[in-house]
């Protein structure tokens, strides 16, 4: 590449000397008018650094910058965004608070807000044991189903949340619990295996007959009273169906017989105190309306 | 670049003796003014009906009526950006369907391809809103201050009485003219009588207010001052050109065969052994882009054809044919010297190849724009969980339905899931029923969740290794019937029963 200036014949224009395999390129004046819309720009560019922020400065022994004569940076901005935005959720948890369960429910524009509210507080708060699709786990209750082990009304999941599962720094917590009856010493080892025949035979599983016809005879004195004749569950004490299909610590043989021998008892928190009232009647209608909410019947419906 | 061929306006041509270069060169170079000549002609008659159309339309659009019933605007043409609505007579456009502006813009380029390859830059003679309004107000000035010499001797001289009044009366139309242009802007984006109400009231929206200041000012300076500077200098399309042009596509040319040698000539002199070019710069005179068309195709010449016109005066004052300078193509002259017809071939690969793809682009768009459906019916699977057991075993899926109704009306919709009634339908927010009903409101989107539960016999019958079965969620419209389906996948535990 050479950098002698030469003159095109053609045209008889100086050429830049630049020379790429033969081909050259004519050295052009730029218009005028361009290098004036040049300097202006340069000059629009000082007037943004006076008007905008724009340069950093070390001050008071941190970096700062310059404010600008505006007076007004876009951090400002959003911070004045973020504020509004903040009010306008306390009023929008304002209004959480004072309404109660069904009306929230029956008014689209409080249930949107609550469902948006519980959503976001499920993921904080809730998903750490229950997932964060609410489908919980091995001793985790999935909470899309239909299977409630305290209840699915809204009432039910509200106290629920509210005083927690076998937490005792709350009084009105949900207290009941599967006893470790082989442990214990509440049953023999031949009588566990029983139960857990009949348990299994609910569910048409059972493998030995005659083991399971004994273990019925072990449940009407050992369980029934907890989980009902009819092995159905009772919410009021947590007791889980045992008939369905929906097992908290696993349907195999061996989970089932695990529970029996050794007891179960979860716990839940109580997010009374820790969660203001206004989330705790959004993350109720959020589960409840997870696909497994349950209708309050109608004597009940007036609370 | 190739030699030659890079050139900036005003500077010296083949056959035009180079000026002393100053050493160094000047980096940057004074505009050279330029005074159009009036012409007459064909070509000049075929550029003031194209203004009158192009300016006609863009004008008068904005204030053409369609009815599209109750709720919706009445405008034919209208750009909705709040609503996020495309309206253009009988087609409207939701964001979703961009893809439809995509089609006009890729069209708009194809159909640009094609001109150039069979014409040259005649979207930039006639049709380029810089052509036009360049021209329009070189019009305004030739009316106030008179033709070429007049502009000319009025430039030169100081400034007198006469030339500020001549010159505030020519600015003061331009303004005029730029005001109605940037105002005719903004009324594609609202309803126009409303909003020119609301401009002259000055109760309009800033953006529109903005919106007419700049475009006033762009109208203004373009079209007053830079005109050949913007075509030259700033438009990307005249390097593009380039690469579209080939042997046979027509442009505007000089025959130098036929006009060379050159030379003044008198009446009566005898025509033999000359060309027929008098060398009188009519055409250069003429010229909206400063340039001499004798120098042959240039960056800076936009085709405009006004030196056909010019030279076709001259030819007929001095008795010769016409079209001394013609469209023609590159490949016509050597045919001449070596006594074959000049072919003229339209139909070349090129040519095909871009009628074919217009072809096939408006195809598609005219076919989507004929099906196209005022639902949409999009469904969103669950993620997580992909599935619920429930306590009889059954399973159950979740779904968000998103349902844009597009027609002007409420709607009523009925759910269900074509071909399994055994499917139990639930939703958080329409309650619990073999057959689930919602509205949709007028030119609107809802969004209604969907539980879909199946029983177990249902599953292991239809689903794949995976545990998959293909179900179809309907949406029936209560009042029409019509029936819009949306194919969709139930997730299952798999065959091994996890
Ligand atoms: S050379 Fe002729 S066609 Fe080209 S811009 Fe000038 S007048 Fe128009
Ligand atoms: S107008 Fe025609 S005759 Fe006159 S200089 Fe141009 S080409 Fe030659």
């Amino acid at each position: 590449m050479s950098t002698t200036p030469d003159r095109d014949e053609v045209t008889g224009i100086q050429t830049t000397g630049h020379d790429w395999d033969g081909i050259t390129e004519l050295d052009q004046p730029l218009p005028r008018w361009w290098l004036i819309i040049f300097y202006l720009t340069i000059i629009g560019s000082v007037l943004f650094w006076v008007w905008y922020p724009s340069w950093p400065v070390w001050m008071d022994g941190e970096w700062t910058f310059t404010r600008g004569l505006a007076g007004k940076t876009a951090r400002d901005d959003v911070a004045a965004e973020m504020a509004q935005r903040a009010a306008a959720r306390e009023a929008d948890l304002a209004r959480l608070e004072k309404a109660d369960l069904g009306t929230i429910r029956r008014d689209p524009e409080l249930l949107r807000l609550a469902l948006a509210n519980g959503a976001s507080a499920f993921g904080d708060n809730c998903a750490p044991c229950h997932g964060s699709g609410a489908e919980g786990g091995p001793g985790f209750p999935n909470l899309n189903d239909d299977d409630w082990l305290w209840g699915g009304r809204l009432s039910d999941i509200e106290q629920t949340i509210t005083h927690g599962i076998r937490w005792e720094a709350d009084p009105e917590t949900r207290l009941g619990a599967m006893p470790a009856h082989l442990r214990d010493g509440l049953l023999g080892r031949a009588d566990v295996a029983d139960v857990v025949q009949f348990v299994l035979s609910l569910s048409g599983r059972a493998r030995d007959a005659e083991a399971a016809a004994r273990g019925a005879l072990v449940f009407e004195a050992s369980c029934a009273a907890c989980h009902g004749l009819d092995a159905k569950g009772q919410t009021f004490v947590g007791a889980p169906n045992l008939s369905d299909d929906i097992w908290l610590y696993g349907g195999r043989e061996e989970d089932i017989f695990e529970s029996v021998a050794n007891g179960r008892a979860g716990v839940m928190p109580a997010w009374g105190g820790r969660l203001d009232a206004a989330t705790i009647k959004s993350l109720t209608l959020y589960v409840h309306g997870l696909g497994g909410g349950v209708e309050e019947e109608p004597a009940a419906a007036g609370e | 670049m190739a030699r030659g061929s890079a050139q900036a306006g005003g500077m010296p041509r083949r056959g035009s003796p180079a000026p002393p270069q100053p050493n160094p060169p000047k980096l940057y170079a004074p505009r050279r003014k330029i005074h159009p000549k009036r012409v007459n002609g064909t070509f000049r008659r075929i550029k003031w009906a194209v203004m009158v159309v192009t300016l006609g339309i863009y004008y008068v659009t904005p204030w053409l009526r369609w009815d599209r019933g109750p709720g919706a605007p009445d405008q034919a043409v209208l750009l909705d950006l709040p609503h996020r609505r495309f309206y253009f007579f009988f087609i409207e456009i939701w964001p979703q369907e961009v893809y439809y502006l995509t089609g006009l813009l890729i069209l708009a380029a194809l159909a640009l391809f094609l001109a150039t390859a069979l014409f040259g830059r005649v979207w930039c003679g006639y049709s380029c809103p810089q052509t036009v309004w360049t021209d329009l107000f070189i019009y305004v000035e030739r009316l106030v201050q008179g033709d070429r010499n007049k502009r000319i001797r009025l430039d030169r001289a100081p400034w007198t009485l006469e030339k500020i009044w001549k010159r505030g009366l020519t600015y003061a139309i331009w303004l005029l003219i730029s005001v109605a242009t940037g105002g005719a802007w903004v009324f594609y984006f609202a309803d126009a009588p409303t909003l020119a109400r609301a401009l002259v009231d000055g109760a309009a929206p800033p953006a529109a207010y903005i919106s007419v200041a700049a475009f006033t000012f762009t109208t203004f300076t373009l079209g007053g001052f830079l005109r050949e500077q913007v075509c030259t200098y700033m438009c990307p399309w005249p390097r593009i050109q380039g690469a579209m042009f080939d042997a046979d596509t027509f442009l505007v040319s000089y025959r130098a065969d036929r006009g060379e040698p050159r030379g003044p000539h008198k009446k009566g002199e005898p025509w033999e052994g000359r060309g027929d070019c008098i060398d009188c710069g009519a055409c250069v005179a003429a010229c909206p882009a400063g340039i001499d068309i004798r120098d042959g195709p240039q960056l800076e010449c936009i085709q405009c054809a006004l030196c056909i016109d010019a030279c076709d005066q001259i030819m007929d004052r001095v008795g010769r044919p016409r079209r001394l300078i013609a469209y023609e193509t590159l490949s016509m002259p050597a045919a001449r010297e070596s006594g074959e017809r000049p072919r003229v071939r339209l139909i070349r690969p090129r040519t095909v190849l871009y009628s074919v793809l217009i072809l096939i682009v408006s195809g598609l768009m005219a076919y989507g724009l004929l099906t196209r459906s005022d639902l949409d019916l999009n469904v969103l699977h669950d993620r997580n969980p992909l599935f619920v057991r429930l306590s009889d075993g059954s399973i159950r899926n979740g779904y968000t339905l998103k349902v844009l109704n597009k027609a002007h009306h409420l709607r009523r919709f009925e759910v269900a899931i074509a071909g399994l009634s055994e499917a139990r339908l639930k939703s958080p927010e329409l309650g619990d029923a073999a057959v689930l009903r919602f509205e949709v409101a007028p030119d609107s989107v809802r969004a209604v969740r969907l539980f879909v539960s199946l029983p177990r016999q249902t599953i292991r019958a239809r689903q794949d290794e995976d545990g998959e079965l293909p179900i179809t969620i309907e949406l029936r419209d209560v009042a029409s019937a019509a029936v819009y389906r949306e194919a969709t996948a139930f997730h299952a535990p798999g065959a091994s029963g996890r």
